[in-house]
Order: C-alpha cells, then structure tokens, then sequence
C-alpha cells in the first residue's frame, strides 16, 4: 500500500480537535466516526489531483453528512488542496472553511452539503453526467445513520438503482447515535442493509475503522456491475479520543482548551 | 395566435439541445403535463423521469449541474418550487448552480386542480432565495427566447409557465429577450401598468382602452422579476406617478411586492397590487377563475379610476 493510513487517519483526527476548539462549536462525534473512510479514498483510493480540484475526470465525493465538514477539510488539507494552517479558521468569519461544505468557498469540495439528506441525489446527479461524458470517474457519497431517517435518501436510492448507477458508491456511517439520542431511541433505521437491499443496492458491511475492509469494500463495490453499492460502515461515534467515544454528548458540541489539550495528548500518543 | 408558454418551453428546450450536447432534462412523472415529454421524444439518453420525487430530481439536477450540464428540471411550479423548496434553497441556489427550474401550471389558470395545485406563492419564494434570477415569460415566442437565454445565463434560474394558453403578443422574428430589462410596450404619462405572464395582454388591453378614455397608460412587461429592473420601474413612476402591477400570483412577496420595495425606497409613488389577494385558489376553469380573481383589463380600469 506505501501509505501509512493510520498516521494520516491520527492527523486527521488531531486536525480535526485543534479547528474544533480554535471554532468553539461544531461536531466531533460524527467527524471522528468516518476519519478512517475519508483517509482511505482520499489517500488511497480516490483519482484525484489537489492542484486541479476542477479536473472533470476526477472522483467525486459528497459528504451528504455536512455537519462532518472538519474531517473532510482535514482529509484536503493534508491531500493538499489548501495549507493546513487554514484549519483553526473553521467557523470563522471570513474563512473559506464555513461550518458545513461549500463548493464555492473551498477548494476540494465538490458539494455544497449539510442540510442532511440531499447528497445523494447530487452523487447520483454526477454519475448520471459521468455516463453521459463516457466518463470513468466514481462518486462516493458519505451519509450518516440518522441522516438516512430524511426521506430524500430513498427517493435517492430509488433513483440510483432505477438508472442502475454502479459508479456511485454510498457509505453510511453507523455510529448509532444522533443527537436526541441513540438511533434507536429516536428512530429505527436498522436492518440498514436490508433496506438498501430491498432497493437494489448492492450491500456490503464492514467495520468503519479497519483500512483494509474500507479497501477491499471499495474494491468489491467497483466490481459490482448494473448496480449502486452502498457500504454500511460499523463506526464508532468519537473514534479516537477517549472520552468522546460512543458519547452523545459530543455529537455537537466543541471541546475546550483543556478538552481538546487531553484529546490531542491521547492522538499524539497513538 | 393562442398557445400555453408550457409548449414552448419544450419546443425550444428540444431544439436547443440539437446543438448543445449539455441540455439535459429532468421532470417528476409529470412530462406529459409540462410538455417535457417533446424533449424526452428527442433526447431520450438525456431526459431523465425521476418519479414523484421532486426533492431528489431537484438534487440530482444539482449534481448534473456540478460536471458542466444544464440541467432543466419541470414539473408544476407548486412542486418544484415548493416541494422541493429546500433542496432548491440548498443544493441549488445556495450552492449556486447552473440549474433551470421549470415550473408550470402556476397561478389560478391551472384551473380545475384546484388550490392544491395552482401556486401562488412560487414567484415569492425563489424571489426570497439569494443567487435566483425569476423569469416569468408572457407568452410563447419569449418563453422561448427565455430558455435559450437561460442556457446562456449561469446560475440558478425559475422559469414560470403556464398551463393555459394565451395571446401570443410579440413577433417570433424581431422578438430580442433582453434578460433583467422590462419591456415597455406601451408609452404613457398618466399610469404605469407592470404586468407579467399572461397578465401582459390584459395589461396591453387596459391600456388601449384606457387610452380611448385620454388616460395615457405606460405599459410594461416585466418579464424578468428578479433581478427587477429598477431604473425602468423608478423613471417610469416618476414620469406617471401612478402605478399599477398585476400578476397572476400572491400580492404578498410577488411582481407588486418587488416593485414596491423599489419604489418605496427610490421613488415613493402610489401602487396599486393587482393578484391573487393572499388567499388559495379554488378548482374552476382556468380562464374564468381569472375573471373571478379580478385579474382582468377591466380589473386595471377600475384600479386606475379609484387611485
């Protein structure tokens, strides 16, 4: 592979700590639960180039979960598109880095996401445009578990499979929490890949934070023909930092100094 | 010669794409009704029926829109605008995207449907939505022109047109769409009459009567709502000092409502709101639910008389 994914995925993480508590406000939780999805397309697996964010055969990703725009914006900045140090600007007035993506103030973002619910459409959006082009390219989109309670979602997945567009891949990323409480307690969403299932997808389920299972799932999903696929990704709510792991509490909500100061010593020592 | 602006939105969309490979449409299961269904004939590879969904056709045109297309996507004005409104807020205009939205059978001309399905509201709220431009062609030969400016004009656009069909008023050989720019149709001293969509030839018909009274009457047709063309609105009323709108829509948030807020500002001068008077339609024939609603020539008289 050559590249060391969890050094990535572990900077990725502290990135996403330090623009968090430099913000005051936004959602650890859900950024930290797919880090390990988003290292390994953007490090791995996605034909991108960073000095050209516009080049029209490039794979596409939509974080259909906007409220995750920290490791998004930690996967481009050490990709490249933007300096690292443009981090600590999230959240604040003037910055390129707005508290959900913009495709019009960031380099790297191909989609204006965070109204939850509407980036699946937009991928399959793009795969329609690909097909048209006679293009190769991918779309990967990342939803959330209780993302997938918006109805758009199935409307999408129903569209997906209709013009079976099996260059789009969707990952959900299964943490099990929402911020009212568990999915569970808010709303059922499981069996998720029986339900995807019944609309055609092609399912695959693996452990959200293991790179090799992200690899090979990726690798399975492209060799599915004549159907989307989507991969249910068993995560972790605030993978990577002690006491933010499986708490609700963090979904949104931004660790203080001395928070973030115990965060970043534990990523460190990783 | 009478036809519904419905019409020529797909006659000119399918002839269009004979030379612009990027033309793609998209409509929610209702193509026969929007007329989409001409292009589909043509185009089949790129008309994409997404269903009755129109949250996700309105998504999925936003993604078309990213790699380079010109997505068009139609289906009733209260649907696409309404339905649909927040993936239009989001992924459309907020993103800022090339995306057309055709909406249709809007206004009480919808007719039998009734209040359901005949949109009051549309041009208000994309009016609402920052990075929208709001056309509302009066008849079929500037529909047309409409939509071949809108594959050249970049960005979110609304395209309303109607079910009904209506007097074709200009000449399909000299006509020029000059996007953003009121047409004066008439000129006139005494009022200004603004109209929009089919409301334009009753606005043409109230002016001649009027003229017949030696009421000189300025008429405009303001095809383009948003962005509203201030200068023309502003040096209009303070030739007249009176003015009267008329659409066939909401007063509240509508062609009256943009104009005043111009007006108030730059030139405070009498309006008179012609429009659907902040209630729902009910079912009717489209033709005379507008002479119950008062958007009639005889209605713009009356309004002129009593200021």
């Amino acid at each position: 592979m050559g590249t060391d994914l969890n050094a990535i995925a572990t900077q990725m993480r502290i990135d996403i700590i330090e623009s968090l508590a430099a913000a005051g406000s936004g959602h650890p939780g859900g950024s930290l639960s797919c880090t390990d999805i988003l290292a390994v397309l953007y490090f791995e697996k996605m034909n991108i180039d960073p000095r050209r964010p516009d080049w029209e055969d490039r794979d596409r990703l939509v974080l259909s979960k906007g409220h995750a725009a920290p490791a998004l914006y930690a996967a481009l900045a050490e990709r490249g598109y933007f300096p690292r140090e443009d981090l600590i600007t999230l959240r604040k007035y003037g910055s390129h880095l707005q508290g959900h993506p913009n495709m019009g103030d960031t380099p790297g973002v191909d989609m204006s996401t965070g109204s939850l619910g509407q980036g699946l459409s937009a991928a399959n959006g793009m795969a329609l445009a690909g097909r048209l082009d006679g293009k190769d390219y991918y779309v990967y989109c990342i939803m959330g578990d209780g993302e997938i309670q918006e109805g758009q979602i199935w409307e999408a997945a129903m569209s997906a499979s209709h013009y079976h567009l099996d260059h789009v891949i969707g990952f959900v990323d299964h943490n099990g929490l929402q911020i009212d409480g568990t999915n569970d307690e808010v709303m059922t969403v499981n069996p998720i890949g029986d339900k995807f299932a019944a609309f055609g997808w092609n399912v695959l389920s693996i452990n959200g934070h293991d790179y090799e299972a992200i690899s090979a799932a990726i690798d399975e999903a492209k060799a599915c023909k004549g159907k989307p696929t989507v991969i249910v990704c068993e995560t972790i709510k605030g993978k990577g930092v002690s006491f933010m792991e499986n708490q609700v509490n963090w979904h949104g909500a931004a660790p203080n100094a001395e928070q973030a100061a115990v965060a970043l010593a534990e990523l460190r020592a990783q | 010669m009478n036809s519904a602006t419905r019409e020529a939105y797909a006659a000119a969309v399918t002839e269009l794409a004979a030379t612009n490979p990027d033309i793609v449409v998209l409509d929610a299961d209702l193509a026969a009704a929007t007329k989409s269904g001409a292009f589909k004939k043509a185009c089949p590879e790129r008309f994409f029926d997404m269903g009755i969904s129109e949250a996700d056709m309105v998504g999925t045109a936003a993604g078309l829109a990213t790699c380079g297309k010109i997505p068009f996507a139609s289906s009733f004005s209260v649907f696409v605008t309404g339905r649909a409104f927040e993936q239009v807020r989001q992924s459309v205009a907020y993103a800022d995207l090339n995306v057309k939205l055709v909406g249709s059978h809007a206004g009480p001309s919808c007719g039998e449907d009734g209040g359901t399905h005949q949109a009051v509201e549309d041009i208000a709220i994309m009016r609402s939505l920052p990075n929208m431009s709001v056309v509302v062609p009066a008849d079929d030969v500037e529909a047309k022109a409409a939509i071949i400016n809108a594959v050249d004009q970049l960005g979110p656009m609304y395209i309303r047109v109607a079910r009904l069909a209506s007097p074709t008023i200009h000449d399909a050989d000299t006509y020029e769409f000059h996007f953003g720019k009121g047409e004066v149709l008439r000129e006139g001293t005494d009022v200004t009459i603004i109209a929009c969509g089919m409301m334009v030839p009753r606005a043409i018909d109230a002016g001649e009567r009027l003229a017949a009274e030696g009421v000189s009457a300025e008429v405009i047709n303001m095809h383009t709502i948003k962005p509203l063309d201030e200068d023309l609105v502003v040096s209009s009323a303070a030739k007249t000092g009176k003015v009267i709108t008329i659409e066939e829509a909401s007063i509240v948030g509508g062609l009256g409502t943009a104009v005043c807020e111009v007006l108030s500002e730059k030139c405070p001068t009498k309006v008179t709101r012609i429009g659907m008077p902040d209630i729902f339609g009910m079912s009717g024939a489209g033709g005379e639910l507008l002479d119950i609603y008062g958007l009639t020539a005889d209605h713009i008289i009356e309004a002129y008389h009593a200021m």
